[in-house]
């Protein structure tokens, strides 16, 4: 088989890995070697279906062992396989570093005999960018579960960024669908990465040339919505993985069905794409926004609003602490507007310092207003457009895609008033129209 | 402002410390010009400009009061506005000065005013460009020298030389700047900025077509079918930087989109020097941090 249909078919079976970033690191090259990796993170292309390509993503091999439900690569599934050397995969790493195609590598493998073997193999192809090439590009690898301990740090020594996908929500469904796997199997590197990690940073006091553990920290995936878990559950691992691994990134990925099982949703379901993104802004509002899992969800509303999201759906459920004074709010309270972002909010704190702002000098330092203006006030006055037009709220809040997915023009002025028996959440806007 | 007198147009070399003499001239005069022009620069002057001689003495000594009096970060903006393709760059630049001289280091911070506004964009327009194209430039390899092309609105070789220059060192590389005419090389550890105009490359080989062919193979296949989303796509890669991509020059006979019909600036290659591009629309690029469509799915193959 020749390279190229070898990329193509390892390609194609990396490509719903949603963990690809290349930020976290920066590190310059050595005058003798090829590369150096950003903190920022650059993207070198957007594939048609819009996400950033930033890094060669790729299996080291497909032709696995075990026997994982929702995977097309599961032993038992007939599809094509293929596997590179690693001199292959190293060359051609370099090839593309070269011409600008990529930041480095994303490689992960099925497992190829077993864990251990499937190790080596992985680290062989970091060993020859890292010590014949001098490569001090990014690299993040897959950890194996189940492979030898020992064998994963020699893997992690070599790379920016390990990790280990958490795979499902709950032990139980692990157990269901993907039976090689285990929850200690996978904690297991988990944890040896984060003691590494720490373990490094002390080590780096004394020696600034100790050999770095996976210096950009880890992350992990799970899959959502092939198993029965709430939001809430998977918004709590998430906290948890956060605080207990200090986890760089948790991952969501909707389940798309492309085997048929009876353990799983049949094959025409479709990919809980709403809910991912969903998700996803309460994972920003976790990390970025000092809001807890337990204010975004809880045991009476397991489950993510359709129509608004998170941020809003909290706002409006705490509408007593509205509106905020911009001159005067704290940058805490500012994160918590509809609207405003952590960059708004900073530009909002450093701005006003210089002169109390009223609205033309908000929107002048960028702050886009849609949907802050129901939230705020300025020098004690509200916005025009909130005293006057109060039903627009509603389709301010809304996000695009609820819009969308209620058949609402985008951007137009809109009163669902007359027809709340749209809605499957009327609570949501009575609570609207009763603060307004 | 009354104290300044209006007079006619400056002319300088077009060098850093050319404008900074300007802004020398200006402040020794107290007199405002109605426009600064670079030498050569297209112009239809009501009376002839005034030319201002290139000092390096008195260039360093308004470059050195600008970080004491007002701030590093200052020294930082007016340089990179000066690389930038502001309308009309020089005579901001004199303006911000004026402001900065006057209030301090707060001047960085005062994002009411329309002038410091619009020097912050457009030096975020500039890094922000310069940052696209750390990732969009591809390199071409030709009898082992690299060779890029780039069309930049802004003029961004000089920030992208020591990232390039950091990250192959050992390589031999040309950055051709096809809209300044201008080209970053690089070899044994040397960097230079030279003029370059109408370069022509020799074909590439067999070899370096095959290494195309894999990218472009990678490039189709790593899209997940289905989930196209082309606005997205544009939104973070803007169609004008497409032609000098591997994998996507060949898509850019596509119909275009309305949105982009209206923009002529953003198809094709720009005429430089006459860049105008509205403050505005600088803007758009420092908007969205957080973007909503950059987000990954999907759960079939993993390991
Ligand atoms: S281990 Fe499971 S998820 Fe990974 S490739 Fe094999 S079957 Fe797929």
């Amino acid at each position: 088989m020749d390279l190229f249909q070898k990329l193509t078919i390892l390609s194609d079976a990396a490509k719903y890995d949603a963990a690809c970033t290349s930020s976290g690191v920066d590190r310059s090259g050595g005058t003798d070697g090829i590369g150096n990796a950003q903190a920022c993170g650059i993207c070198h292309s957007f594939a048609a279906d819009g996400r950033c390509i930033s890094l060669l993503k790729v299996l080291l091999s497909n032709a696995c062992v075990y026997n994982c439900q929702y995977c097309v690569n599961r032993v038992t599934n007939d599809t094509p396989r293929a596997t590179f050397t690693a001199r292959e995969l190293a060359d051609l790493t370099i090839q593309f570093y070269r011409r600008n195609y990529i930041e480095g590598l994303f490689l992960s493998s099925g497992i190829l005999k077993n864990p251990d073997y499937t190790c080596e193999q992985m680290t062989e192809v970091l060993r020859i960018l890292r010590q014949e090439y001098k490569f001090y590009g990014y690299i993040h690898v897959k950890a194996i579960p189940g492979a030898d301990p020992l064998l994963i740090e020699r893997m992690a020594l070599l790379a920016d960024r390990m990790s280990v996908n958490i795979e499902l929500p709950s032990e139980q469904s692990l157990t269901t669908l993907a039976p090689n796997k285990s929850r200690p199997a996978i904690l297991g590197p988990m944890r040896q990465i984060r003691d590494g990690i720490s373990q490094n940073q002390t080590d780096i006091v004394r020696s600034r040339h100790a050999p770095k553990l996976a210096p950009a920290g880890q992350s992990t995936q799970m899959i959502t919505g092939a198993t029965p878990e709430t939001d809430f559950q998977i918004l709590r691992l998430s906290e948890a993985l956060y605080k207990k691994y200090s986890l760089k990134r948790v991952f969501f990925s909707a389940y798309m069905p492309v085997v048929e099982s009876a353990l799983l949703p049949s094959l025409d379901t479709r990919p809980p794409l709403l809910r991912e993104h969903r998700l996803y802004q309460a994972d920003w509002l976790l990390r970025f926004y000092g809001f807890k899992a337990r204010e975004i969800l809880d045991e009476a509303h397991p489950n993510f609003n359709p129509f608004l999201d998170p941020k809003c759906n909290w706002a409006i459920h705490h509408m007593e602490l509205f509106p905020v004074e911009i001159n005067t709010a704290s940058y805490e309270m500012l994160l918590r507007v509809p609207g405003i972002g952590v960059r708004s909010a900073k530009r909002i704190v450093s701005a006003r310092r210089t002169g109390s702002l009223d609205l033309a000098a908000l929107k002048k330092i960028g702050v886009v207003l849609k949907r802050a203006q129901y939230f705020i006030t300025c020098r004690g006055k509200l916005p025009d457009a909130a005293r006057l037009r109060s039903e627009n709220m509603i389709r301010a809040v809304l996000s695009d895609r609820a819009a969308a997915m209620l058949g609402l023009p985008q951007g137009e002025q809109l009163s669902l008033f007359h027809d709340p028996g749209m809605l499957t959440r009327e609570d949501v806007l009575q609570c609207l129209t009763g603060e307004l | 402002m009354s104290d300044r007198r209006t007079v006619a147009a400056y002319q300088y070399d077009g060098s850093f410390d050319g404008l900074l003499c300007c802004v020398f001239e200006s402040f020794l005069h107290k007199e405002q010009p109605l426009d600064i022009l670079p030498e050569g620069a297209e112009q239809f002057p009501l009376c002839p400009p005034k030319v201002i001689e290139t000092d390096r003495k008195k260039a360093q000594r308004v470059a050195a009061s600008i970080p004491k009096k007002i701030s590093p970060l200052a020294a930082e903006w007016v340089r990179g506005g000066f690389l930038s393709c502001a309308p009309h760059r020089e005579l901001l630049l004199l303006e911000f000065l004026r402001k900065g001289y006057r209030t301090g280091p707060q001047v960085t911070r005062m994002m009411q005013d329309e002038t410091v506004a619009a020097l912050f964009r457009a030096v975020q327009f500039l890094e922000n460009e310069a940052h696209l194209l750390k990732g969009f430039l591809r390199f071409v390899e030709r009898n082992g020298v690299l060779t890029a092309v780039i069309d930049p609105k802004n003029f961004v070789l000089p920030l992208l030389a020591p990232h390039f220059a950091g990250r192959l060192p050992r390589e031999t590389f040309l950055i051709y700047d096809r809209s300044h005419g201008m080209a970053l090389l690089h070899r044994q550890g040397e960097l230079r900025i030279v003029p370059a105009g109408g370069i022509e490359f020799t074909p590439e080989n067999d070899t370096e077509r095959e290494y195309q062919r894999l990218w472009k193979q990678f490039y189709d296949t790593i899209a997940i079918e289905g989930r196209q989303n082309p606005k997205c796509r544009m939104t973070h890669c803007p169609r004008r930087y497409w032609q000098n991509m591997t994998e996507l020059c060949g898509e850019i006979f596509a119909p275009l989109s309305q949105k982009s019909l209206k923009n002529p600036a953003d198809s094709g290659i720009m005429e430089e020097k006459h860049r105008r591009i509205s403050a505005g629309k600088a803007a758009v690029y420092d908007l969205h941090t957080e973007s909503r469509c950059a987000r990954d799915s999907g759960a079939h193959a993993r390991s």
